[in-house]
């Protein structure tokens, strides 16, 4: 018997009694104030969050913030904010990114609850491009926050299964003594654009 | 008028008679003449706490017999009344009587808060005292919210102890942890077990305890024990022997 | 060595012991304010609870169903009886493609399974990515706890480490630059790398979907840059549907270190465009534990460390004491369901104070476990037989009422005209660091009789 059927068969035979899954409706966290919230949130794992009424004026600010004003290799996949230095289509292999100052990219939606961005991966030609650069910054539209993980789900739900992640702030490890320390493998800092 | 069996923890009946005095006097205060059925022994906890189950069976069979004739069985202790309510049906099951025994035994402050709705205590007892959350009647019992869980705050020995007049409740940097006495496990784990009821001592003493206070004698029996080897200055009293002094 | 032994040696470091006390003891009031600001906490953990039940009750089905969805997206999944199959495996996805380098985001149970040695053994490099796996791993040790696997060392210690491996200053100890020299020496490794390996915190059978959560990226960036990934996942990872992420995402982080969710929260469905993706699925003792209505729930464990975190005996004792991959509660029942004869202490190093449970959060009633535990060891004939005659001896002496009388009696008065020396020697582990209780001249029933009236 092959290791799939004496798994599978070991579990059927250990199962314990049916039990019924939950109703997960009365779950969720009310905020008087999302955006505030995810404000804080943010502000909590250590990312920044600056409002900004259109994609002109994240661009004005976005050249005011020091991590910009000296990089030197920066891509953006959001039209009108930051410049191009690379045409990452064109990247054939993402080692090319190691030295990758900023990546400005597009979020889908974010969570109040913990300040965390829907990163939809589909545009992504390379992956590593949000962990590999030095600085991250992401843009969403400030209507697009939901208040926490099951109004997060909630809008994935029936979407095509493809490749995605939420993230928190910036990379961060506090695995030396219980300092925390940013900047650990992956972006030294995140920034996100709340626009409109 | 109910019945109320006494039932007295063996290292109480043993080393710290006067608790079990202290419950009798607490409770004729409140209108209940406990009667204490003399045969009792010991409600088999360091037994199967040592997972020798099958040795704490007579021991749970006597108990039932000699207690199940009363309404209620009040215990100065947390630990045993843990005992019975939730780690006793692996011995009594279905036997009969054994249901209503399981629903009638509290431990002393319970009982004074949930049976005979005592909400506060009017008495005396001007000192700075720390209270220790024993674990069984905190997270067993729910004696208290404990500081793990998100729910409403509340402490039923805490609200017995804080209307006395003169008392102060002092603030502890641990509220609720283990002070390490955990049964056998003193002995077994002795380093450990000394080590964590330092820890608890010098929480209180920095707190500014004059005495340690808690619904369990076994707890305060370690933590004595390290007070007079250490000669540190700080004393123990049971709640019972905190009630009666201060004539609530 | 039990833990008891070991539990001693590292509390006779009194300065240490209580420094890793205070360390742990502070992660443990980072959960606790996490999770005062989520109002429908405890709601969560039963919702947790309730999930876990549910897919536990059906994980045949739910796997059959996770794999199809999984494979339809591209990744190969495998499927492990046992540590020497998932080591074998992952060697011979690694030999097959002549890869000799791999890159490791944290994984317990590549741990349980004895992966590095097995494959370093094999020519394989294999570099933890994790910080603190990397640490434990430059100085030959394994991690002592199973979210911050360094946490037993200091940052002098962590710098002389690195200075001998990553040629940092001597004498250099800031958490900043040592962290800033591992990300560089890391980066290194990352882009050599022929292959990437992650746990799994996640598997969704809904959509064939493994989510994996990191603060640092390491899984990300070990998952990316080269163009295998490798996942390997115990059978009880599963979640029934996507949105039962939630209930588990909501509780996973704040458990851990107190924070609203780890830094990134990544969902893998299929291998990426050019690459592979390999899921290995490993049972390793898991049916087994199934199977047994006393602890099955253990299997719920979504390995937050929270039970660790606050537990008494383990912040005073450190993970090494536990000896086992897993330490803490959680560990002392892991361990023991494996390997009864060489992990009977571990259920008894705990005082059953109860605090384990009252964090977990998937609510396992782990104290309850531990004590079911101890009859278990004590039905296999696992005790020291010193320990079991005593039991016998009390356990017939408080049957008797009379007799028990008779002993109090004498023990009282006894004990209270012997010597000191004689009472304090050393076979009374008791006075070692305490005094005995006092002993009264009459015990209660006299004073009660004498009260009441009786003669």
């Amino acid at each position: 018997m092959d290791s799939r059927e004496a798994i599978l068969g070991a579990l059927r035979r250990n199962a314990p009694a049916p039990a019924d899954l939950p109703d997960l409706s009365g779950l969720g966290a009310k905020h008087a104030d999302p955006v505030r919230q995810f404000e804080e949130s943010l502000a909590g794992v250590g990312g920044a969050c600056l409002r900004v009424p259109d994609i002109a004026a994240a661009d004005a600010a976005l050249r005011k913030i020091p991590f910009y004003a000296g990089a030197r290799k920066v891509i953006s996949l959001v039209p009108g904010l930051g410049r191009a230095d690379l045409d990452f289509e064109s990247i054939p292999h993402p080692h090319a990114l190691q030295d990758l100052d900023v990546a400005v990219l597009p979020g889908d939606f974010a969570v109040a609850e913990n300040g965390a961005v829907w990163l939809e991966g589909r545009r992504l030609h390379h992956r590593a491009i949000f962990v590999i650069t030095d600085h991250l910054v992401l843009v969403v539209g400030v209507g697009e926050i939901v208040a926490d993980m099951h109004e997060a789900y909630a809008r994935l739900e029936g979407r095509e299964p493809a490749y995605g992640l939420f993230i928190s702030g910036p990379s961060k490890t506090a695995d030396i003594e219980q300092a925390l320390v940013i900047g650990a493998q992956g972006a030294r800092s995140c920034t996100v654009f709340l626009v409109g | 008028m109910p019945t109320v069996g006494l039932f007295i923890p063996c290292y109480v009946e043993q080393f710290y008679p006067q608790v079990g005095v202290a419950t009798l006097e607490v409770l004729e205060r409140h209108g209940v003449r406990a009667e204490y059925p003399e045969d009792q022994t010991c409600c088999g906890q360091p037994m199967a706490n040592s997972g020798c189950a099958s040795d704490a069976q007579p021991l749970a069979e006597h108990f039932l017999r000699l207690f199940r004739g009363y309404d209620y069985v009040v215990a100065p202790s947390g630990s045993c009344v843990s005992m019975i309510r939730h780690h006793y049906d692996q011995f009594l099951g279905r036997q009969p009587g054994f249901e209503h025994l399981r629903r009638s035994t509290y431990e002393l402050c319970e009982f004074l808060t949930d049976v005979q709705g005592v909400s506060s205590l009017k008495g005396r007892f001007p000192h700075k005292v720390g209270l220790h959350q024993s674990c069984h009647g905190l997270r067993e019992l729910r004696l208290g919210s404990g500081s793990e869980r998100r729910v409403p705050p509340f402490s039923k020995v805490r609200s017995l102890l804080e209307g006395l007049e003169g008392i102060r409740l002092v603030d502890l940097a641990r509220p609720d942890e283990c002070c390490g006495f955990g049964g056998t496990f003193a002995v077994n784990e002795e380093a450990v077990s000394c080590m964590m009821g330092h820890d608890r001592l010098a929480d209180h003493e920095r707190a500014g305890a004059e005495i340690v206070t808690a619904v369990d004698m076994s707890c305060l029996m370690h933590l004595e024990g390290l007070i007079r080897r250490e000669k540190r200055p700080l004393r123990v009293m049971h709640v019972a022997e905190v009630l009666a002094e201060s004539g609530a | 060595m039990g833990h008891p032994e070991a539990a001693a040696r590292f509390v006779a470091d009194d300065a240490k012991a209580h420094w890793h006390d205070q360390a742990v003891w502070w992660i443990r009031q980072k959960r606790d304010q996490a999770a005062s600001a989520v109002p429908d906490w405890e709601a969560l953990r039963t919702a947790a609870a309730a999930i876990k039940a549910h897919t536990l009750s059906r994980l045949a089905p739910y796997l059959e169903e996770f794999e199809a969805k999984a494979v339809a997206l591209g990744a190969r999944v495998h499927w492990a009886r046992d540590a020497v199959e998932h080591n074998a495996l992952v060697h011979g996805i690694l030999a097959e493609r002549g890869i000799t380098r791999l890159v490791k985001s944290k994984s317990m149970l590549t741990e349980e399974c004895h992966l590095n040695p097995y494959l370093e053994a094999r020519g394989i490099e294999v570099v933890d990515t994790d910080l603190g796996e990397r640490i434990v791993q430059l100085a030959r040790e394994p991690p002592s706890h199973i979210v911050m696997p360094a946490i037993h060392k200091k940052k002098e210690e962590i710098g002389e480490l690195f200075h001998e491996h990553l040629h940092t200053e001597r004498g250099a100890s800031d958490p900043k630059y040592l962290t800033e020299a591992a990300r560089q020496h890391l980066r290194h490794k990352f882009l050599e790398a022929g292959a990437g390996l992650s746990g799994v915190n996640f598997a969704v059978a809904e959509t064939g979907a493994i989510v994996v959560c990191t603060n640092e990226g390491n899984a990300d960036m070990g998952t990316s840059l080269p163009p295998v990934h490798i996942a390997c996942m115990g059978v009880e990872k599963l979640v029934p549907r996507q949105r039962d992420l939630g209930v588990f995402l909501r509780l996973l982080a704040r458990s851990a270190t107190g924070q609203p969710l780890t830094a990134y929260t990544t969902h893998f469905h299929g291998p990426r465009r050019g690459g592979e993706l390999h899921i290995v699925i490993v049972d390793n003792g898991r049916t087994a534990l199934l199977g047994d209505p006393l602890f099955r729930r253990s299997l719920s464990c979504i390995r937050c460390g929270a039970c660790m975190n606050t537990c008494p005996v383990y912040r005073r004792s450190g993970g090494y004491s536990y000896a086992y991959t897993v330490p803490g509660p959680i560990g002392s029942i892991l361990a023991p369901m494996r390997d009864p004869a060489r992990f009977a202490t571990l259920p008894f190093a705990s005082s059953l104070c109860g605090s384990c449970s009252d964090v977990c959060p998937v609510r396992i009633d782990l104290h309850h476990e531990l004590l079911s535990l101890r009859q278990e060891i004590a039905r296999r004939r696992l005790l020291p037989w010193t320990k079991r005659l005593g039991i016998k001896v009390a356990a017939r002496m408080l049957a008797a009422p009379s007799l028990y009388r008779l002993s109090g009696f004498l023990a009282r008065r006894i004990l209270s005209a012997l010597p000191r020396a004689l009472v304090y020697a050393d076979w009374n582990i008791w006075g070692r660091q305490r005094e005995l209780p006092p002993l009264p001249r009459e015990s209660f029933r006299t004073l009660y009789r004498r009260r009441r009236g009786q003669s």
